[in-house]
């Protein structure tokens, strides 16, 4: 019985997908209503902390695309999450004058994120790793800057806020103070978003993706348009990070160039890295750990060791990064394919793809 | 398979990297349905027209027909192309700005309308999709085929160092090889449309085939990294037949094979020869499999093709002994 639902869901991935995530959301607001949970932070305070983990679990998905999945090392991913999120203020604020519903926004901001992908992208296609790192670190920077300094549209360090909300017919537009849309919102984006890089990576553009990652002159020699499949790549996962960036606009009804500085971008990427990079559900759950590492645990660090000698005297969050990096070297030490390595072969067994 | 339609026919190619000249001006003619060595000393220039061939290079004179059809020349009137850019965006904004008029819009619309209409050309240029090589070559702007343009015309090859996807299990490396000849879009995958789950069976299916062909059907779902060396070869071969080529270039097949292989290489050859109708074009150091097999063989040397013709002749051919073959050949290795 058991083996046999396995079968199926091997065969139905969205299912698969549609399934654990309806899990997730059930299990996780149980936790939080634990006390152990509730001894870190009130319910609430948790459910939206699993709403803001979901935009870096987007943005991990996003990224795996591009580096997991195509092997372009994009150290600028905060680019167009930056555009995804400034798409959304100037379609839907008070501020710009235009009344655009959230629901449009969302495929508006992947086009548009889309587009800058492409536009990014096809300078650097004759680049290869560690000179296409360094192009898109540039790239990082220079949208935020043009976003800071365009101020005459953008406001610049201050920011646009009073960002529309998400509305819905019976319960209205969502509000802060009540995680429970929110919270919804951010599972079935990341269903919607994990169906479709799943249903894409494995097909025969992820394969092309995957042939590129392991050999780009056999990939070419194999009849693959290399130019074609990297800069759809690259607007595939700018795409995603243009989804996440309307949902953290339309949350905190607020943006600001400092919003997507290349922390944003290196903490995906090492989300990346810890999950396993290729992995769908790795990426997601690397990038769920570490947000809550990040936010919740090193602060209660913090507090779990005042008056403790020389403990006490260490600022956790400050020491974030340090942290972040014994991590990753670790991981790169002892397991080299991330907590939930990529899982190879196997999965394209004959007859898995027949009808 | 009458003889007076080559597949494959060289003008004179040559390809030269700064200074040094690689390859210079080889005539051949590649008859449909044969098997044709090419054969010749190290650093003869053997791989390099192999990689003109195959779009990895352009060549630096000369003319490559496939079929009777230009696939590769040297580029050439390639300013051309920028002034159809130049041409579209100039209609682009001045569109713009008719519509601009028309509507009493913003002065900027022509150029959002320029920009527009000039990047999606830039993209058509930087990624250039099929229909704009075939429209740049209606233009008289010729331009040597990428490798992927290459396979799709019907040119298959495999690396002289085995190049698989590591990575990727037997049968994906050969579904990889079904790329260009199929044919899914993105939406296709996203909403698991039926056509979808067609030709993703289809191609899944037509790989088994080929593995099968080249007696790897059990290792369909072993990593290419993990085979052994002789069936990694044997794996590049599936590979490549997977695009259905009309010619399938073989880099050095047999290299580095025991005896036992390679007579399994010989015959994998030929079959795939008769079986699946290619012309096969190889470079070989093994004079088994190059007298073996071949009905044509031609020697380069420095360059140059020295000599051409059946194994007999070659055998004799007192240049090529000199070259290349040694004495021992002549006296009947």
């Amino acid at each position: 019985m058991m083996n046999r639902m396995r079968e199926y869901l091997l065969r139905h991935r969205s299912l698969d997908i549609v399934l654990r995530l309806t899990a997730i959301a059930i299990v996780l607001p149980l936790l939080a209503a634990t006390p152990i949970f509730g001894a870190f932070q009130p319910f609430n305070g948790w459910l939206t902390g699993f709403a803001n983990a979901a935009i870096f679990v987007m943005l991990a998905i996003g990224l795996n695309i591009v580096v997991g999945k195509a092997g372009l090392l994009d150290l600028g991913f905060a680019a167009f999450f930056a555009i995804g999120a400034y798409t959304y203020a100037f379609g839907a604020s008070a501020y710009s004058g235009n009344d655009i519903p959230f629901w449009l926004m969302l495929p508006i901001g992947a086009i548009v994120t889309a587009i800058f992908g492409v536009a990014i992208g096809a300078p650097t296609l004759r680049l290869r790793g560690d000179y296409l790192a360094i192009v898109t670190l540039g790239f990082g920077e220079i949208i935020p800057n043009v976003l800071l300094n365009s101020d005459k549209y953008t406001l610049g360090t201050n920011g646009i806020s009073g960002l529309n909300r998400p509305e819905l017919p019976i319960i209205g537009a969502f509000k802060s103070n009540e995680p429970w849309p929110w919270f919804i919102l951010a599972v079935v984006l990341i269903g919607l978003i994990m169906i479709a890089a799943d249903r894409i990576s494995f097909s025969r553009i992820g394969r092309a993706w995957e042939a590129i990652r392991e050999d780009e002159l056999a990939a070419a020699s194999n009849g693959i348009n290399t130019v074609t499949f990297k800069l759809l790549a690259f607007a595939i996962g700018a795409s995603t990070a243009g989804i996440a960036g309307a949902f953290l606009a339309s949350k905190l009804s607020f943006v600001s160039p400092d919003q997507f500085k290349f922390s944003v971008s290196v903490t995906v990427l090492s989300m990346l890295v810890l999950g396993g990079i290729g992995n769908l559900w790795g990426a997601a759950i690397g990038a769920f750990l570490l947000y809550f590492v990040q936010s919740i645990l090193l602060k209660q660090l913090n507090e779990g060791f005042k008056g403790v000698p020389v403990l006490g005297e260490i600022d956790f969050l400050q020491l974030q990064y340090l942290l972040f990096g014994l991590a990753l070297v670790i991981m790169m030490l002892r397991r080299p394919g991330g907590l939930f390595p990529e899982r190879r072969v196997a999965r394209h067994r004959p007859g898995a793809s027949k009808q | 398979m009458s003889k007076s339609s080559p597949v494959l026919e060289l003008k004179g190619v040559g390809r030269s990297f700064g200074g040094l000249v690689a390859v210079n001006s080889v005539d051949l003619e590649v008859a449909a349905g044969s098997i044709t060595s090419i054969i010749g000393p190290n650093g003869a220039g053997k791989t390099t027209l192999f990689n003109v061939i195959s779009g990895l290079y352009a060549p630096t004179r000369g003319e490559i027909m496939l079929n009777g059809v230009v696939l590769a020349t040297p580029d050439h009137k390639t300013e051309r192309e920028a002034l159809i850019w130049a041409a579209i965006a100039v209609t682009g904004s001045v569109l713009g700005a008719v519509a601009g008029l028309a509507i009493d819009a913003p002065a900027g619309l022509a150029g959002v309308g320029a920009i527009v209409s000039s990047g999606g050309i830039l993209l058509a240029a930087v990624a250039r999709p099929s229909w704009y090589t075939r429209l740049c070559a209606r233009l008289g702007i010729r331009r040597s085929a990428r490798p992927n343009d290459v396979v799709f015309l019907g040119v298959a090859r495999t690396f002289q160092n085995i190049r698989l996807f590591k990575e990727m299990s037997a049968l994906e490396n050969v579904m990889v090889g079904t790329h260009a000849r199929t044919e899914v879009g993105l939406f296709d995958a996203l909403l698991d449309t039926r056509r979808f789950r067609q030709t993703e069976s289809a191609s899944e299916t037509q790989a088994l085939t080929l593995l099968e062909a080249v007696g790897l059907q059990k290792q369909a779902n072993v990593a290419a990294k993990n085979l052994a060396y002789g069936d990694q070869r044997k794996l590049e071969v599936a590979r490549a037949l997977a695009s259905q080529p009309k010619l399938l270039l073989l880099d050095e097949p047999a290299a580095g094979m025991n005896p036992a292989e390679t007579e399994q290489m010989i015959d994998l050859i030929k079959s795939i020869r008769d079986k699946f109708g290619v012309t096969v074009v190889l470079i070989e150091h093994d004079m088994r499999v190059v007298m073996g097999i071949s009905e044509k063989i031609a020697v380069l040397d420095h360059g140059e093709k020295i000599a051409e013709g059946t194994p007999l002749e070659i055998r004799s051919n007192p240049r090529v002994i000199e070259a290349y073959l040694g004495r021992g050949a002549a006296t009947g290795a």
